[in-house]
């Protein structure tokens, strides 16, 4: 097995003449927690985007445990092990807590159950459905939203919201864990929250996360390494510390 | 055993039983010689409207795809097993073999648009794949009504051949069932769970791992399919099939059942699909001569005023308290009100359970609005 989770070698993606991202290396190892950060418009996104095959980059690869992942559909990258979380919440928003939780857990092959087995109803189909039920339950215990089971996913607040997207991309049992702004307009208390709460994905389950966020503070006090993005190019690499007190960070957020 | 019967929802299967006590009621009017002709003509219209309401729910309602294309299915159908049925009754002779075998060859044929149709609905959205199926529709019916008459008789219509139309609404109420029974298990299954979840968020389906392509082929093609099947059954219930029956205004009736019936719900379709037929077939014998031009009007003004009852927030409150639902969780409330109850109690013994309240115990944030009722039925 691969020394690190994620490698990605060169990665870059231009849009026409527009060269968005370029030359992203990144190397997470396993059990990380790893920050992507960057004033507004530096390509974090994107590079989320290229990793979870939104995008098709248009130079370099990139490898999940020593997989190359290039050029795969969203699902197949989500299948090899790729979960994502997105910046404008993304749930499904008529269904239940638990039926999101749920669709997260429709690829694990334990939960394997043709569709000719649901049409005639074989046993199989009970037994899956009744395991899926209590998995998506376990998992939901993980964010204690286990009470708000049976509540439509938009009608949660919004910190719950976060969290079920983070309980329903953890469903399809990722290696590796995308957070898109997690902490986005979340007050201290929701942030502190989630703090705990990422910690404990890495602890419990050895979640291996990659995240983008502009909470410095937040960053600081979860993330072993980052990277800093400005205009799509690596500007600053390493122990958060130090990154964060780079001079070509601070000039990026704050100016001369 | 007595345990296990308790625990099952018998909710949920409400519909077959309703479905089936009408079966059991008409059919055996119909053996005691108590029915007028004009009544089975109905039940036959009604049955093959509830067919087609409840596949097309599955493609606007749980793929959440807009078709407008449904009567294209049906005019494969109807067009093909016609013709099929039209050429064994020579050899097999009119009976339930010659049947099944038009029904298998309309469905497989439609199935088959089914998926044409569904290849470029995995790139179009919205409005464009309507103007799409729109088109399927309009093209499926000029080119039957371009054909020879030796062939589908063009312009003139497909003769075939008609089964004992007594009975043959027992045949058609029965295919509802198979309709119900497969469509129903479908979205209550995983793979239901993901039809709908790409309705819901297709970009985030597509993050958590759904294969967007193959569930929504799915979706098409089964639509189709039982789409085929009523077609058959309608080529059984006229002696001649004509294309025009199978314009645009056929697809947006149907679709109007959907609507109407509420996006979403099966048994919703199966009642606005009732309704509806029957109101269209009342006010074509209760408005004859110049009377017939009115026909539409009242038709629209109903329809008008039951998509405003639907959704006027003014009625909202009656609404609540008058309906279905609540009459029905009110009559069987002392029955049907344990399965939430045993639902939390397994928690409690789930292996693997982390315990983690008290590291999560910041959670500070206000949840007043607890209760809320799922806006679907629960398909789990």
């Amino acid at each position: 097995m691969s020394e690190f989770v994620l490698e990605t070698k060169n990665l870059g993606i231009s849009f026409g003449g527009l060269r968005a991202v370029s030359d992203v290396n990144l190397q997470i190892k396993h059990g990380e927690i790893y920050g992507l950060i960057g004033p507004n418009g530096a390509g974090k996104t994107t590079v989320f985007n290229l990793l979870t095959g939104v995008y098709q980059p248009t130079e370099g690869t990139f490898f999940l445990e020593g997989k190359e992942l290039k050029r795969m559909s969203q699902e197949k990258i989500n299948h090899a092990g790729i979960a994502r979380t997105f910046q404008n919440i993304r749930l499904f928003n008529n269904m239940t807590v638990r039926r999101n939780v749920m669709v997260g857990l429709h690829n694990r092959e334990e939960f394997r159950c043709s569709m000719a087995e649901s049409l005639f109803r074989l046993p199989r189909h009970f037994k899956v459905e009744r395991e899926m039920k209590e998995r998506a339950v376990e998992i939901l215990e993980i964010f204690d939203l286990q009470d708000e089971r049976n509540t439509l996913a938009c009608n949660l607040p919004y910190g719950k919201q976060r969290k079920l997207e983070i309980a329903r991309a953890l469903a399809t049992e990722p290696k590796l864990l995308l957070l898109d702004e997690p902490a986005a307009s979340m007050n201290p208390h929701e942030t502190e929250d989630l703090r705990r709460t990422v910690e404990l994905l890495r602890e419990k389950l050895g979640v291996t996360i990659l995240l983008i966020e502009h909470d410095l503070k937040f960053v600081s006090g979860i993330c072993d390494r980052i990277t800093v993005l400005n205009f799509g190019t690596v500007i600053a690499e390493g122990s958060t510390k130090d990154a964060l007190s780079d001079p070509e960070v601070i000039k990026a957020y704050i100016g001369k | 055993m007595m345990k296990g019967f308790q625990n099952i929802k018998w909710q949920r299967y409400l519909n077959y039983v309703a479905i089936g006590l009408v079966l059991i009621i008409f059919s055996s009017l119909a053996l005691a010689g108590g029915l007028p002709q004009s009544t089975v003509f109905k039940l036959e219209e009604i049955a093959i409207s509830i067919i087609l309401a409840v596949s097309l729910s599955l493609v606007v309602g749980f793929l959440g795809e807009l078709s407008l294309g449904h009567a294209g299915f049906m005019c494969v159908g109807a067009y093909l097993g016609g013709k099929v049925s039209a050429i064994l009754v020579e050899p097999l002779g009119n009976g339930i073999l010659t049947l099944l075998i038009s029904l298998a060859v309309g469905g497989l044929c439609a199935g088959l648009c089914g998926f044409i149709i569904g290849l470029p609905a995995l790139r179009l959205k919205g409005d464009y794949l309507a103007i799409t199926t729109l088109a399927f529709g309009e093209i499926v019916r000029t080119i039957f009504q371009n054909t020879s008459p030796e062939s589908f008789g063009g312009a003139i219509g497909l003769a075939t051949p008609r089964f004992n139309r007594k009975y043959f609404f027992i045949i058609c109420f029965i295919m509802v069932l198979v309709t119900l029974a497969v469509i129903q298990n479908l979205i209550r299954s995983k793979h239901g769970r993901a039809i709908t979840a790409i309705r819901d968020n297709e970009i985030a389906a597509r993050a958590t791992g759904v294969n967007v392509t193959r569930y929504k082929l799915t979706g098409f093609i089964v639509a189709a399919v039982f789409a085929g099947l009523a077609g058959v059954l309608f080529s059984y219930t006229q002696s001649n099939v004509s294309s025009a029956t199978f314009d645009y205004n056929y697809s947006i009736e149907i679709l109007v059942m959907v609507v109407l019936g509420g996006m979403g719900s099966i048994n919703g379709s199966i009642i606005a699909a009732t309704l509806i037929t029957f109101l269209n077939k009342e006010l074509a014998t209760v408005l004859t001569g110049d009377l017939a031009v009115l026909k539409d009007l009242i038709y629209a003004l109903i329809l008008i005023l039951i998509v405003i009852y639907n959704n006027s927030p003014k009625l909202a409150g009656f609404r609540e308290k008058y309906n279905l639902k609540n009459l029905f969780a009110r009559l069987t409330k002392n029955r049907f009100s344990k399965h939430d109850a045993d639902d939390t109690k397994r928690w409690d013994v789930v292996p693997t359970k982390i315990k983690m309240d008290a590291l999560l115990s910041t959670d500070f944030v206000v949840t007043e609005v607890k209760a809320d009722k799922p806006k679907e039925e629960d398909h789990e």
